[in-house]
């Protein structure tokens, strides 16, 4: 008696308790539903980089969209994966799981490989629109992802490149200590060293976590370099900018990564005259200009980086894709839809026409920008001129230089 | 430039004069820490996170009332100290007769919960309390430019520390204290309330955490993880001090700061073990830490 | 009289029964790659109850064995094709091999001293981590396979590792549930009550002590490995004195010195883990106020209240 009594209130107990756990979901719907899942830093120090305002551009695409969808309707979902390769990977696997068809965004180069990988063990889709790595196109890549907006290499090229030519020949790296920064400081050194310069030393520090660069920045005073690069984004570079200028650096500052974003929070009077390179400007040219016009309402406090362009180009391209593969293909195997993203040229008002290449790589322009000096702005947000445009072609690293697997097989 | 042991005399300087910086933060924090385990043997884990509330409520003062650097100084102490008063009185107090361990994991939930809250309310890359005007500007030192405000912070804390342990030490009040916690029943019988003694006491160690905290907020910026940190390495420098000794704390922080510096000049990447190798050969060798008493 | 089968009473037994019938019929309605996740974690939080709750240690830097575990699993898959039994092992050995030079370190000293040292012990294998390059610093171990079992049965299925991860945890729970009945058990029993009696008595305290640290961390380092094996992914995460904060909440949750406690501690835990993730910090707010109200008024946690009403031990 009492050991039936017992069991049946451990039972009942558990059985309430099992109620609440995260239950499998049910896969009857009217209408097939397209589910695109968002995932960036929504806290750290990449929130302004990508954060809620790409949420935003995600859910515009859909609603601009909303009139050709052919039989389908779009769902967007978000989630902050904490710059922890670990959470990211975990939200991908249990997105994909519960029937998300394409992750955009993914920030943060470390969570970006990681959640590359669950889309192929999946056969989903990834379109990164946020890290920097170039290994997503190179050893890392597979048929299951596109990277779109940017990587280190471009920004190599063209920051790097251009501070090489105007007499930058020694540098002292400042690095964060993960796939991006190490990245960054390799694509950037191999640039330099081909321009037969030379890299006095570098400062790798732990990501995240670091808000104070005094060590670092004596270190690069010392070494005798002319030029510190910043291997860094977002916050981090933010805070040694600024740190720069407390302790008197008289080095030349190349930001090898930086934002409009990064622009506003720093102000024109300690960022002015700073070369940085962006795939896209709000104030470009007319399209980009509508673009940033549609998305204010909805944004209220950024404008928008090429970051956020990224994902609002991304994710009309593989609605476009949708329509022309139907739904039922496109749900079914993530790799043909990439293959036909690949077959499609890209068009739209933020990155105008463009394509995407056998490895996976996005061909935008890319644009070299100096930042304006107070007395050259206009107003908040005008914070560029155009130093050099980039096209297509010549912005980005060579197919053959890769070694990505799909291109060598 | 001099030369010793074959490195620049310069750099060396720079990373140790950076390195002193730190550690006045360890020598305030773990003055702080060193008097409420030292004195009332409470393990308070939230020591960080009240640290980083301090700052926290410099940055509101700043923004929201307009109220400027210095008086945040004496206000956010104050007002941070009155909170730790408030957990002393309804929390802490009831556990004084179980297991310390109790103590610990209490204030270690009180640390999830303060720093929870900071991190919803301003995400965790933090938010940037500028440099009070009059200390702004830099002092060339010859083989570094020092900024003012670090300077600042280094004689401030020295201050503190001294003055403090001076209080403990030398005065009525201080010999009262260290009297109570050793026998609180007879000094309860010469007629002082010890409970009250107590509390008063946990609040003066959270209040020094939080001065911590506001003259930390221009170097570090405000930053909802800049509390759990640094806990780690305070509790540790406060083992290695001597859990009930007061100089012990002031001189390892201070030490520990100079020698971190001098890590990152040589082998960077160790700078952050340094620490904990440091505590476990000092604990092997002399369990009661550096200045403490063997019980 | 107390009859007894395999030294588990006839609550227990009950107890037990209905754990594994929830094993059973768990993944049919609840998502299979949060229920591995919740048996890693009970089965490391039951090995730090092993120390807590039998043997009176608090190690507060257990995280080091558990995530030191997820890091050599993952390596062995990765880059030594080893099978998933032997990744598990590996994970397990050198998680044991830590506890053993560790455990001596930090045996030394007692009560909280003992706590400190394991927590610098951690925070030291923390730094060295980030350091090191076969963990692969901040990106962690990533895209770990998933080896086959015994080098045969595939485990690429959730399912097929579902069961897998259920044997091991199995395994671990009935070890440790043998070694608290056994007389080396009763030993540390005493010891965590009164250290000086047992001393007098003639027991080689330390020893003792030592045995159930290396023990604590096999197991730890084991359910590690198991883990990094199911996510394909080890990280520094794993090795962060946080974590060593969540499994004392579990453990503490579920109830010190109970055989289910760790169980039930790790499914709330991970369950709230899961329904506030997408709230910002609510996941660490939550986790503080379940430490006070434990500490405060819920000390027994909710397998030893519920033992206390029923009158038996869980």
């Amino acid at each position: 008696m009492e050991i039936s009594r017992r069991s049946l209130l451990g039972s009942a107990a558990l059985g309430t308790a099992a109620a609440a756990l995260p239950l499998s979901r049910a896969r009857a719907q009217a209408k097939p539903v397209i589910k695109i899942g968002v995932l960036n830093d929504q806290s750290g120090p990449y929130r302004d980089t990508g954060g809620l305002t790409s949420v935003e551009c995600a859910k515009m695409a859909v609603a601009e969209f909303s009139a050709q969808m052919s039989g389908y309707t779009v769902e967007v979902l978000s989630a902050d994966h904490q710059n922890k390769p670990d959470v990211g990977a975990g939200i991908a696997r249990q997105w994909y799981d519960q029937g998300v068809d394409v992750i955009l965004d993914v920030p943060n180069s470390g969570v970006a490989l990681a959640v590359a990988g669950v889309a192929k063990e999946k056969n989903k889709v990834h379109i990164n629109s946020g890290a920097a790595t170039s290994d997503l196109t190179g050893p890392a890549c597979n048929g299951n992802i596109v990277h779109w907006t940017y990587d280190t290499w471009m920004l190599a090229q063209s920051t790097g490149g251009a501070t090489v030519k105007a007499g930058g020949d020694s540098w002292y790296f400042i690095t964060a200590d993960y796939a991006f920064g190490h990245k960054l400081e390799g694509d950037t050194t191999a640039l330099i060293k081909a321009a037969k310069g030379s890299v006095k030393g570098s400062s790798s520090y732990p990501f995240p976590g670091t808000t104070d660069f005094s060590s670092y920045l004596l270190q690069a005073q010392n070494s005798g370099a002319k030029v510190l690069g910043l291997a860094n984004a977002g916050g981090d570079t933010i805070n040694s900018i600024k740190q720069a200028k407390e302790f008197g650096l008289t080095m030349d500052i190349a930001a090898l990564l930086m934002f409009i974003t990064d622009v506003n929070a720093l102000g024109l009077e300690v960022a002015q005259g700073l070369h940085l390179t962006e795939s896209f400007y709000w104030d470009m040219n007319d399209r980009t200009r509508a673009f940033t016009k549609r998305l204010l309402p909805r944004s209220p406090d950024n404008y928008p980086n090429m970051d956020h362009a990224g994902v609002y180009a991304s994710a009309l391209h593989y609605m476009k894709t949708v329509n022309k593969m139907g739904v039922a293909a496109a749900k079914a195997d993530g790799k043909a839809a990439v293959a036909a993203m690949k077959a499609l040229p890209t068009e739209d008002d933020c990155f105008g026409k463009g394509s995407i290449r056998a490895d996976g790589r996005g061909m935008f322009h890319s644009y070299l920008f100096q930042v304006k000096k107070p007395s050259e702005s206009k107003g908040k947000w005008d914070y560029y001129k155009l130093v050099q445009d980039s096209d297509p072609e010549h912005a980005w690293r060579p197919l053959a230089d890769g070694n990505c697997p799909l291109i060598k097989s | 430039m001099l030369m010793v042991f074959g490195y620049n005399l310069g750099p060396i300087l720079g990373q140790g004069v950076l390195g002193v910086v730190n550690g006045a933060f360890y020598a305030l924090l773990s003055l702080g820490l060193a008097v409420i385990f030292g004195l009332l043997n409470i393990i308070n884990f939230a020591h960080g996170a009240l640290y980083m509330l301090g700052a926290v409520v410099a940055w509101f003062l700043l923004n929201y009332l307009g109220i400027g650097y210095w008086p945040s100084l004496l206000i956010a102490p104050l007002i941070v100290g009155a909170f730790g008063v408030l957990l002393e009185r309804t929390m802490i107090s009831k556990l004084y007769k179980l297991d310390h361990l109790y103590g610990l994991l209490l204030t270690f939930g009180i640390a999830l919960i303060v720093e929870g809250l900071a991190r919803n309310q301003f995400g965790s890359s933090g938010l940037p309390y500028s440099v009070p005007e009059s200390l702004r500007g830099a002092t060339r030192l010859g083989f570094m430019i020092m900024p003012t405000y670090r300077l600042w912070v280094v004689v401030a804390s020295f201050i503190i520390c001294i003055t403090t342990w001076l209080v403990l030490e030398k005065t009525p009040i201080g010999a009262t204290l260290r009297a109570a916690t050793e026998n609180a029943a007879l000094v309860q019988s010469f007629g002082v309330n010890v409970p009250r003694l107590v509390t008063l006491t946990y609040g003066a160690g959270v209040a020094l955490a939080a001065l911590a905290g506001v003259m930390a907020a221009p170097v570090y910026s405000v930053n909802p993880n800049m509390g759990s940190d640094v806990i780690i390495v305070v509790f540790a420098v406060v083992v290695i001090g001597g859990m009930g000794s007061i100089l012990g704390s002031i001189l390892t922080g201070f030490g520990l700061g100079l020698l971190e510096g001098f890590t990152k000049f040589l082998y960077p990447e160790a700078s952050g073990v340094v620490v904990f190798v440091l505590m476990i050969v000092v604990l092997l060798t002399r369990p009661a830490g550096l200045f403490g008493k063997a019980s | 009289m107390n009859t007894t089968i395999w030294g588990f009473s006839r609550p227990q037994v009950v107890a037990l029964l209905v754990m594994i019938a929830l094993f059973v019929v768990a993944p049919m309605m609840v998502y299979p790659v949060f229920l591995m996740k919740v048996l890693c974690f009970a089965l490391f939080a039951c090995a730090f109850n092993l120390l807590i709750g039998y043997a009176g240690l608090l190690s507060f830097g257990h995280s080091a064995y558990f995530g030191m575990g997820c890091y050599l699993a993952a390596y062995g898959a990765k880059h030594w094709g080893l099978s998933a039994e032997l990744c598990v092992l590996l994970g397990g050995s050198v998680a044991a091999g830590m506890g053993l030079v560790f455990g001596a370190i930090a045996i030394r000293r007692q009560g909280i001293y003992f706590s400190m040292i394991t927590l610098a012990l951690a925070q030291f294998t923390y730094f060295l981590c980030t350091q090191m390059s076969f963990t692969g610093g901040e990106d962690g171990i990533q895209q770990v396979p998933r080896p086959a079992l015994l080098g045969v049965l595939p485990l690429t299925n959730d399912m097929a590792i579902y069961w897998v991860v259920v044997g091991v945890f199995l395994l671990g729970f009935f070890g440790i549930f043998r070694v608290i009945h056994s007389p080396f058990g009763q030993v540390l029993k005493a010891i965590r009550e009164n250290e000086q009696r047992a001393i007098s008595l003639g027991y080689r305290v330390e020893q003792y002590k030592l045995m159930a640290f290396v023990l604590s961390t096999f197991i730890a380092g084991a359910a590690g490995g198991m883990k990094s094996l199911v996510f394909g992914i080890a990280t520094l995460s794993d090795v962060t004195w946080q974590a060593s904060g969540t499994i004392v909440l579990t453990t503490l949750l579920g109830g010190l010195g109970t055989i289910f406690g760790p169980v039930v501690g790790a499914v709330i835990v991970n369950t709230l883990e899961f329904y506030l993730a997408p709230f910002g910090s609510w996941v660490t707010i939550t986790q503080g106020v379940i430490f006070v109200a434990c500490v405060m008024v819920f000390r027994r946690g909710v397998i030893g209240e519920l033992g206390a009403k029923l009158k038996v031990a869980l």
